[in-house]
């Protein structure tokens, strides 16, 4: 039982706090996430700025352009990024799924070809997993890939693509072997989007974002040597869990943010003669946004406590994931809710308060409890895979 | 920072868990229901020689030295096993405040002896106004020469009747918080009568009479008049933490149970925790229990090491423990189904020892209530 970090962890903290400082752009308030062209230009800017540092996937291990961070030290790094709000929004596809993959099942010459890309902020990956008729039902997807000489053959259709319309390459899990049980027939490929036969159309979110794109293939053809590990396991390589720092600690401390930003509000905001924060309504809704902000970030740290000891989380990992996504979306909703008439303005608006981050993240959550498995399905991941309920 | 236990509270908690599987059986826990004192003096001096009531004592005074981080390891066990008895009204409610405001001969005329399990203790600190502030004291204590004369009720005094002293909040004076004065009262004393009140957990609480009792003056804990900041203040912080505590081990034990149940129980030819709905309740279950242990945990250390939100954080502990720990035993109820509303079955012991605890040293509105208060500052 100790919440502590030691001196070097804090003065690590501050090193990285010192850094954003000079590097953060300039009023810099959008979202840290979203692919929206707006932020674009933003995130690869920043994207390259912390490639002078090794800042672009510092959890990687050193031989393939990562620092080789310990758990903590990338808890701590995720924690100020998410404190200043760093746009991080150009490489997380990646430096979490794409170069990690890569890592652990790429050939040599595919990490040499690949790597150094991600961490130089040069390349940006996008994920194409998601089928109209694959969703929670990843493994559905009908996406087919021939072999046929020494190229595949990939004809298909992706949706939910964030960032395709400006990403270079992308990982794409098709279908190899139709007549195996539906996860044993999958491979994993590396594409790059210049390839001819790959087109897309946007798909507009509901907050005016054009983030998704539905992405189509044509008889594209992709070199064998683009095929990543062996051929029909790779549902087994999109699933696998990789051993990086998987505490969801962004949601939190993005919590905690939301909770001091609304707490200000209500006290600063004076309404029929008194100030917000004297209801008793808005007292409650504060008090319960701030106690759910610290339970999210306790159950980040306990990922990290058990990581440290070596131990693989299980359903530890998906709870924190869970609840920092629900709770931001609870939290949202209450900040709409004290805000009342003035909580439905859109952040275009001039009277929208706090410049409408809290109706932009209203909506945004939304999207973020489906996205990367809905609510419903991380829960059925915790009560079989993590309390080992039964299937039938 | 590591959430979990080190070595030495991992080792309590196994030896306690073991210890109170043997010696405190879900019979025992039946038992003590209808028994009128509401403990076995035999597992009474058996937890007194594994030195368990001098837990958080000095040393020098006949204790373990250890903190509040290795008491709430113990007493999550406690609500694990649903210990009935005194051990939190004597180490919490006794203890602790003759360790915070004690003379130095107060200390070492009561320490040893409740740490050696020879002295049962307790806190007479609500009356009928049913309040955990400072204005619900009312309870009149006046000087009279050598000694104070206290005239008044208290109501939902844990185990007052077997004690042998109680800490008695009073009022010399003064409003709310100014004016307060406690004393080291002799449970015996001429003019205190006791009635045992009948709960949902089936403890033992009392409504306390004092009818011109005579205390000496050498027995005031803490200053006069200043018994709320010496005395009730830090000590009710230390029970907050004690309570979210045992409220930890009791939704964790639910909360197994109801998963094993489960996993065996039978209907439409599968096991009902195949079925979504049960699944998912679970889930948000297991997020409950677990959070309600680390948000305690928090609570205890920034107690234990002085940090700056330690008030903020003891405050949050009871605000999400009292309703989790709610949520929990509610699952726990619905998925155990019919069985779980028989008296024979044991879920229900927990279901009702939950809402105890849930409103002993103020519930989650009054809890978040003072979050809101702290964060304003």
């Amino acid at each position: 039982m100790d919440f502590r970090f030691t001196p070097q962890e804090e003065a690590f903290r501050q090193e990285i706090r010192d850094w954003l400082k000079d590097n953060l752009p300039d009023s810099w308030e959008g979202n840290r996430m979203s692919r929206d062209a707006e932020n674009m230009s933003v995130y690869k800017e920043f994207a390259q700025r912390l490639a002078t540092k090794g800042w672009v996937a510092p959890h990687w291990p050193q031989e393939y352009g990562g620092l080789g961070f310990s758990v903590v030290e990338q808890l701590v790094f995720n924690e100020e990024m998410a404190e200043a709000n760093a746009p991080m929004g150009y490489s997380t596809i990646g430096t979490g799924w794409a170069g990690p993959t890569i890592i652990v099942y790429g050939s040599d010459e595919q990490k040499q070809r690949f790597l150094p890309a991600i961490t130089s902020g040069a390349v940006m990956w996008c994920q194409g997993f998601s089928e109209p008729n694959a969703g929670s039902d990843l493994a559905n997807i009908q996406t087919r890939a021939v072999r046929d000489g020494d190229d595949y053959v990939i004809n298909g259709q992706k949706i939910w693509t964030s960032g395709a319309h400006y990403a270079d390459w992308m990982i794409l899990i098709a279908r190899t072997d139709p007549e195996a049980p539906k996860h044993k027939g999958i491979s994993y490929f590396l594409v790059d989007m210049k390839t001819p036969g790959l087109s897309m159309s946007p798909l507009i979110d509901m907050m005016d974002n054009h983030g998704f794109n539905e992405v189509f293939f044509d008889n594209m053809r992709v070199p064998r040597e683009n095929l990543l590990g062996e051929e029909n396991r790779g549902w087994y390589m999109a699933t696998t869990t990789l051993d990086f720092e998987r505490s969801s600690i962004g949601g939190a401390v993005g919590a905690a943010r939301m909770v001091r930003d609304l707490t200000e509000y209500c006290a600063d905001t004076r309404t029929n003669g008194h100030r917000l924060i004297d209801e008793s309504r808005v007292r409650t809704r504060l008090a319960d946004a701030s106690v759910e902000a610290e339970l999210g970030r306790l159950l980040s740290y306990r990922v990290i406590t058990l990581q440290q000891r070596g131990i693989v989380p299980n359903y530890e990992s998906s709870i924190a994931k869970l609840f920092n996504t629900d709770m931001q979306l609870r939290m949202a909703r209450s900040g709409l809710e004290i805000m009342g008439l003035y909580g439905q303005l859109d952040h275009k608006d001039k009277y929208a308060p706090l410049k409408g981050r809290f109706e932009r993240q209203y909506l945004w959550q939304t999207g973020l409890a489906v996205g990367g498995g809905t609510t419903e399905i991380q829960k059925n991941i915790i009560a079989m895979r993590g309390l080992g309920l039964p299937r039938q | 920072m590591d959430l979990g236990l080190d070595e030495q509270q991992e080792m309590l908690k196994n030896f306690a868990r073991d210890f109170l599987e043997k010696e405190c059986p879900e019979s025992l826990v039946r038992e003590m229901e209808e028994d009128e004192k509401g403990y076995s003096p035999d597992l009474w001096k058996k937890m007194a020689d594994q030195g368990w009531m001098g837990l958080i004592i000095p040393e020098d005074q006949g204790g373990a030295g250890m903190t509040l981080c290795e008491l709430v390891v113990i007493l999550e066990e406690f609500g694990r096993a649903l210990v009935p008895g005194p051990f939190m009204s004597t180490v919490v409610l006794g203890a602790v405040p003759i360790m915070q405001a004690g003379t130095d001969s107060q200390k070492s005329e009561f320490l040893p002896k409740i740490a050696s399990g020879e002295v049962i203790m307790t806190m007479a600190l609500t009356e009928p106004s049913a309040k955990w502030t400072a204005d619900g004291v009312t309870l009149e204590a006046k000087k009279d020469g050598d000694s104070y004369v206290l005239n008044g009720t208290k109501l939902f005094v844990p185990d007052a009747h077997v004690t042998d002293y109680m800490v008695v909040v009073a009022r010399t004076g003064g409003d709310g918080e100014n004016g307060i004065t406690c004393f080291i009262v002799d449970s015996k004393s001429d003019g205190i009568k006791y009635e045992q009140l009948k709960t949902i957990a089936a403890d033992k609480q009392s409504e306390v009479v004092f009818e011109n009792v005579k205390v000496p003056a050498a027995n005031m804990l803490g200053g006069e008049g200043t018994g709320w900041k010496d005395v009730v203040e830090p000590t009710s912080k230390i029970a907050t933490v004690a309570s979210c505590a045992y409220l930890v081990g009791l939704s964790q034990m639910d909360f197994d149970t109801t998963l094993n149940y489960a996993k065996e129980r039978v209907q439409f030819g599968r096991p009902i925790g195949s079925f979504q709905a049960i699944q998912h309740k679970l889930a948000d279950a297991v997020i409950d229990v677990d959070g309600s242990r680390f948000i305690t945990y928090k609570a205890a250390w920034s107690l234990t090491e002085g940090e700056d939100d330690a008030d903020l954080m003891v405050a949050m502990a009871k605000a999400w423990a009292s309703d989790a720990s709610r949520r929990v035993v509610a699952h726990g109820q619905q998925i155990h189904g019919g069985i779980g509303f028989t008296k024979e079955y044991k879920i229900q012991l927990y279901f009702r020892r939950q809402k105890w605890q849930e409103l002993m040293w103020g519930d989650a509105d009054f809890h978040r209530e003072r979050v809101a208060e702290l964060m304003e500052v």
